[in-house]
């Protein structure tokens, strides 16, 4: 119950509520299960089991992507951060705006070199790019352990949204993850893609229902700001409507870059995206996808409707389900609550599967079993992935969760220092391997340093040459990777150290030309992909 | 481990787009990360301060930049 303890308090159980949750809750056990018969093939291949194939057309990835990458833990995270703080609150917007772009650029080659190559994550990349397995296993270890206290914290999505249902107790938790468990077990990566479709459509509709609706209750979006103004400079620490002074402000920009470079390392999003069938399906979506991010934007104005509605829980997770239960009728509050719950399951489900693929790919096949099957690497997946998941739920019902919130905001820092590996290395072969791990090395060990020294807030303030930079901590220990890794290259290149050779081929890299020339979906046996010598 | 679609791939004789389409994507980027040009409370538009609008609007103009420039860049 510590876990709890953090983030309960008192509610009445509402009954109607309760039952519809469970209906829907109930009805996508079903799609999850049902999943596995959806374009059937033989799931014990990795990449059928763990990228659902490679097949999936613009809609899917859409609705996969967006319900992979807009978690549960954000729809309760970033308007409770704006009802506490204000405008900081906000840089969900500007991050994932920018981050459009840069995955318009990248990921495609990212998409088109795995595909031409038989890469599942980018562990897999880093390691057949540099000839190196120490490489892979350095992106996959970061990889994992950035995972783990995300997926810890999609439970607290649930965690709120339960307690605010009058739910006591661990019990529902951990039964909801066993079943979440067994469904991923059984149809790997076509259960979330399914139920991101009704998590979506949930999403949207309670969305829109709340912000067209509430402002009539509270007078309109005007009288909402000003009470945001008015209310935010007494906080406990003060918040504020627009970004104040240098300091604010250079934390805001650095913020929304520096998690914009994140997310697109992170092992989920790229799962989501190799498991699109082209790299223009792709490069289509990145068009598309910001539809999202509208709806990010909408969800954090709910932390000032909150603020207006005069809600007042004694933690800010629960200012919007508590906003809903002011507003909405029961029915309807279970619908709400079963979007934010079942918007849990869809990233949860998403990364126990790309941990499990790292796992298996640059620990079990690059070290243990080399001559493991694509049988092996399927049996050894699924089974990674329960695991995975029976850690989650002993990180939120063990620790408080607190830990779990400070170590996701270290995850970012953490998979940021896979940039120079993924990224350069998608544009030049010249990094040196030993100079990419030692740049890591000092990434990983000085973000940790200066996240904990600051208490884990996401700012440090840096004196460095007479400047004072106060910024994203995730920043810059990555430019201290940089500086390291490329200064090493040069250096190592000039001594001659040898360094393996490339399995990539320069060919491997056009996006532009794979998407348009690859044939229908139907055609290609992707479960059985035919070796050319 | 090769797969069979690069071997169909390949007699594509088609002239590769030009990747400068993507410099228009670097306008998010300048327009997003210097917040001292939006962070102002006016000109509100219906009670919403610039700050927030924006921001917002943004949203439209980066989804529309890239639609445009995958299509540029789209082989037919």
């Amino acid at each position: 119950m510590t876990a709890l303890a953090l983030i309960t308090e008192p509610h009445d159980t509402d009954t109607v509520a309760l039952i519809i949750f469970v209906a829907l809750f109930v009805f996508v056990t079903g799609i999850g299960f049902g999943a596995a018969r959806w374009r059937r093939a033989k799931l014990e291949h990795l990449d059928e089991w763990g990228l659902g194939g490679r097949r999936f057309g613009t809609v899917i990835t859409w609705f996969l992507l967006g319900g992979d990458l807009y978690t549960a833990y954000t729809f309760i995270a970033v308007p409770a951060l704006v009802f506490g703080a204000g405008a900081i609150g906000f840089f969900a917007l500007p991050y994932t705006i920018i981050m459009y772009p840069l995955v318009f650029i990248v990921m495609p080659r990212m998409w088109t070199v795995c595909r031409a190559n038989g890469y599942v994550t980018p562990a897999d990349f880093a390691r057949g790019r540099y000839g190196s397995r120490p490489v892979g296993l350095m992106v996959a270890f970061t990889g994992i352990l950035a995972t783990m206290p995300y997926i810890a914290l999609q439970l607290v999505g649930i965690q709120v949204v339960l307690g605010a249902l009058g739910v006591d107790g661990d019990w529902p938790l951990i039964i909801a993850f066993l079943i979440l468990a067994a469904y991923t077990y059984q149809s790997g990566l076509r259960a979330p893609a399914l139920i991101a479709i009704v998590k979506d459509a949930l999403i949207y509709v309670v969305i829109l229902v709340a912000v067209i609706y509430i402002p009539s209750k509270i007078g309109g979006f005007g009288a909402m700001f000003d009470a945001a103004e008015k209310a935010l400079p007494t906080r406990a620490k003060p918040g504020s409507l627009i970004p104040a002074g240098a300091d604010a402000q250079v934390v805001y920009a650095t913020l929304a870059l520096g998690s914009a470079l994140a997310l697109f390392l992170y092992p989920h999003a790229v799962t989501a995206v190799l498991s699109a069938k082209s790299a223009q399906t792709v490069r289509r979506n990145t068009a598309l996808l910001p539809a999202y991010t509208f709806l990010l934007g909408l969800i954090a104005l709910l932390g000032y409707m909150a603020i207006a509605r005069g809600v007042n829980p004694s933690n800010p997770n629960f200012a919007v389900p508590d906003l809903f239960l002011s507003v909405f009728p029961s029915w309807f509050v279970g619908v709400a609550f079963a979007a934010i719950a079942i918007g849990a399951l869809v990233p949860a489900a998403v990364m126990s599967i790309a941990a499990a693929n790292l796992f298996t790919r640059s620990i079990y096949k690059s070290y243990l079993r080399p001559r493991a099957t694509h049988a092996d690497e399927a049996r050894v997946a699924k089974l990674v992935s329960l695991l995975v998941k029976v850690g989650a739920v002993v990180i939120i019902l063990a620790l408080p969760t607190k830990y779990a919130i400070e170590l996701q905001l270290l995850g970012g820092v953490w998979i940021l220092q896979t940039l120079p590996a993924i990224v350069i290395g998608l544009y030049t072969r010249w990094m040196h391997r030993w100079a990419l791990v030692a740049g890591w090395a000092v990434g990983m060990v000085l973000g940790t340093l200066m996240a904990a020294s600051q208490d884990f807030a996401p700012a440090y303030p840096l004196d460095i040459f007479g400047l004072h930079i106060n910024a994203y901590t995730g920043v810059f220990a990555l430019a201290a990777n940089l500086i390291v890794a490329l200064a090493l290259t040069a250096i190592l290149r000039e001594a001659g150290v040898a360094d393996p050779g490339d399995e990539t081929r320069a060919s491997d890299y056009d996006e532009l030309a794979e998407g348009a020339a690859l044939p229908a979906p139907a055609a290609e046996p992707a479960s059985e992909p035919a070796p050319v010598a | 481990m090769r797969f069979v679609t690069r071997e169909q791939q390949s007699p594509m004789e088609e002239r590769t787009p030009s990747r400068w389409w993507y410099a228009l994507l670097l306008a998010p980027l300048l327009g997003l990360l210097y917040p001292p040009l939006y962070s102002t409370k006016d000109p509100e538009i219906a009670g919403i301060p610039f700050f927030y609008w924006y921001q917002f609007a943004w949203v439209f103009g980066s989804a529309l930049l890239t639609a445009l420039v995958y299509r540029a860049t789209r082989r037919s």
